[in-house]
């Protein structure tokens, strides 16, 4: 975005959602919004005339462990008329209840969806808050820090049993040996 | 006395294997009679962890799973990633790579968008569609073979340009092709545009109005269908769009058709980007001159120590991006993908978000299905052009 675009958008935010902190950065405005008031933030941003943010592009869910508030939600607007966008970011704590904006915009149900899964991140009014992009009985997290990029389970046809059975994850070869079960 | 029985809604699980279902969709349709009440789709199974993969890559590293996101429009995936290291790095790629860039972001918009044309037309039953079109993609999908190597997954471009410039002939052979190609799209309409059948089961099929069109998070050419202009390579011009001259289609009614002539009027402006980048395109290097990011030249490598550090540094250790975050978008062509990048410093990026376009045109299938027969779910799912790869990342 151009530079004159961000002071105005910068000024307008300034002016109408007074006592809420602006960040600027190169090329983007960042505020930071706490939980309580996200709604209310959020529909200002969409109705106000001036910020005309219609389109809830993205919401991103981060993971800072060492920070005393671990995660933090990036949602990314946009107003298609007035061509300019803004990021919100809202601190969230370990089963912190952060409402839903679904409500706002529809396009937020999944993206909450989404951020439930992958970072464990509640929801409150939110209608249908299920894992999403993962197995529909997977177990943890998996965009924390704290979770390794191998997974944690594997998953195999199990002939006894006749059925998949999922098994600590284990990087060995000697199990994995594919002729060694044919006789 | 005549015995009534009461019936039931019943349920139907559309996918994961079914032909019209793009791949991977597991669509729940609760129906009455014929009419959708309730659509629920599931999608996840072909999740892949790409953004946690992102992270425990090397920024070079990275570029390859993008080409596995869209897997049918490759190289506009590559584009975001290389636009958005490169603004962290804070440089600029060449401008003859920039044209480079995109021209062949518009060939993949031509690729992408023949895909949707094919395979849209065999959705709703025009079998002839899908052949014709798949002879033009073949074209293109030389030209990628030409340039990179690589059919499909061609990691061509690079944070600071591209891996290496076209080969001798190509820009020849580009130019035949879009010369050639408004022909062959009038074929494609001769087909399909004027013809009854393939009216009656896309005109007011599928309507989204414009207020619907940015609640559910339209972008793209489900956007523009929708009747609001508006299109990233205007908005926010990138590489070498600035440049040229094109025009943005637009739908009135946000049905179905609209979004099909959306994306034939597309082709045809695609046709013209190229024209004008091939006769714009200046020579020079199409990488970036600082060997710290881009891979030092192979003749150098041969006779210099330097450079022979230089690409063993690069290709095992990676380059250092200062810290930042940095939301880049681009017009993919089906819709805007955009990535938010934060780096802490280092070799690999802190959390790599990426925010693609189909994943809010198929959340919208839930909103936009129910009232509809059941005929007609195949023409939305093919109408808003899904590909399960970028859905699921």
């Amino acid at each position: 975005m151009k530079r004159e675009k961000l002071d105005r958008l910068e000024q307008e935010v300034t002016a109408r959602l007074a006592g809420l902190a602006t960040e600027r950065l190169a090329d983007a405005l960042v505020i930071h919004v706490g939980v309580l008031q996200l709604l209310q933030t959020m529909t200002r941003l969409r109705d106000d005339i001036a910020f005309d943010f219609k389109l809830l592009v993205d919401l991103a869910g981060v993971h800072y462990p060492e920070r005393a508030v671990p995660f933090e939600l990036v949602y990314q607007l946009l107003s298609v008329h007035k061509n300019h966008r803004i990021r919100v970011k809202v601190p969230v704590t370990e089963g912190e209840l952060v409402p839903s904006i679904a409500g706002i915009w529809s396009s937020a149900d999944w993206y909450e969806r989404e951020a439930y899964d992958m970072f464990g991140i509640l929801f409150s009014g939110h209608s249908d808050l299920r894992r999403i992009l993962n197995d529909y009985d997977f177990h943890g997290y998996p965009l924390r820090k704290d979770f390794p990029v191998t997974g944690l389970v594997e998953s195999r046809y199990d002939e006894q049993r006749g059925m998949v059975v999922k098994e600590p994850v284990r990087l060995g070869r000697e199990d994995r040996e594919p002729y060694r079960r044919f006789p | 006395m005549e015995q009534r029985k009461e019936f039931q809604n019943y349920t139907v699980n559309f996918g994961p294997q079914h032909p019209a279902a793009h791949g991977v969709l597991r669509l729940l349709l609760e129906l009455d009679g014929e009419v959708v009440e309730r659509a629920d789709p599931h999608i996840g199974l072909l999740h892949r962890g790409t953004e946690k993969l992102l992270e425990h890559k090397t920024y070079l590293q990275g570029l390859p799973y993008w080409d596995r996101l869209d897997y049918m429009s490759m190289m506009s995936q590559e584009h975001t990633w290389v636009l958005a290291v490169e603004k962290l790095l804070g440089v600029v790629a060449p401008p003859r790579a920039q044209f480079i860039r995109t021209i062949f972001a518009e060939l993949t918009r031509i690729l992408n968008h023949l895909l949707f044309i094919g395979a849209h037309g065999l959705d709703v039953g025009a079998m002839t569609m899908f052949i014709y079109c798949f002879r033009e993609r073949e074209a293109i999908l030389d030209m990628y073979e030409a340039v990179s190597g690589a059919r499909m997954h061609a990691a061509y471009f690079r944070p600071g340009g591209v891996a290496k410039d076209l080969p001798e002939g190509l820009v020849e052979k580009i130019r035949a092709f879009a010369e050639d190609f408004p022909s062959r799209i009038d074929e494609y309409e001769t087909l399909l545009t004027n013809n009854r059948i393939w009216k009656q089961r896309l005109v007011d099929v599928g309507v989204v109005t414009a207020e619907a069109a940015l609640d559910l998070g339209f972008v793209g050419p489900m956007l523009r269908g929708s009747g609001i202009a508006y299109d990233l390579r205007k908005a926010e011009p990138y590489d070498a769009y600035d440049q040229v001259d094109f025009d943005i289609p637009v739908g009135k009614n946000g049905d179905s058709y609209d979004r099909y002539l959306v994306r034939v009027e597309e082709l045809r402006q695609s046709t013209r980007i190229i024209t004008q980048c091939l006769d714009k395109m200046p020579e020079g290097d199409v990488k970036l001159p600082n060997f710290k990011i881009s891979i030092p030249r192979r003749e150098d490598m041969h006779s210099g120590m330097e450079s022979l550090i230089g690409h063993f540094k690069l290709v095992s250790e990676g380059f250092s991006v200062p810290p930042g975050e940095v939301y880049l978008a681009t017009e993919s062509p089906k819709g805007e993908l955009g990535v938010y990048l934060i780096s802490q410093g280092g070799a690999k990026p802190y959390r790599a978000r990426i925010r693609s376009a189909g994943f809010n045109h198929l959340q919208a299938l839930k909103t936009i299905l129910p009232g509809h027969m059941i005929a007609d779910v195949t023409t939305i799912v093919g109408t808003i052009d899904i590909v399960f790869g970028e859905i699921d990342r």
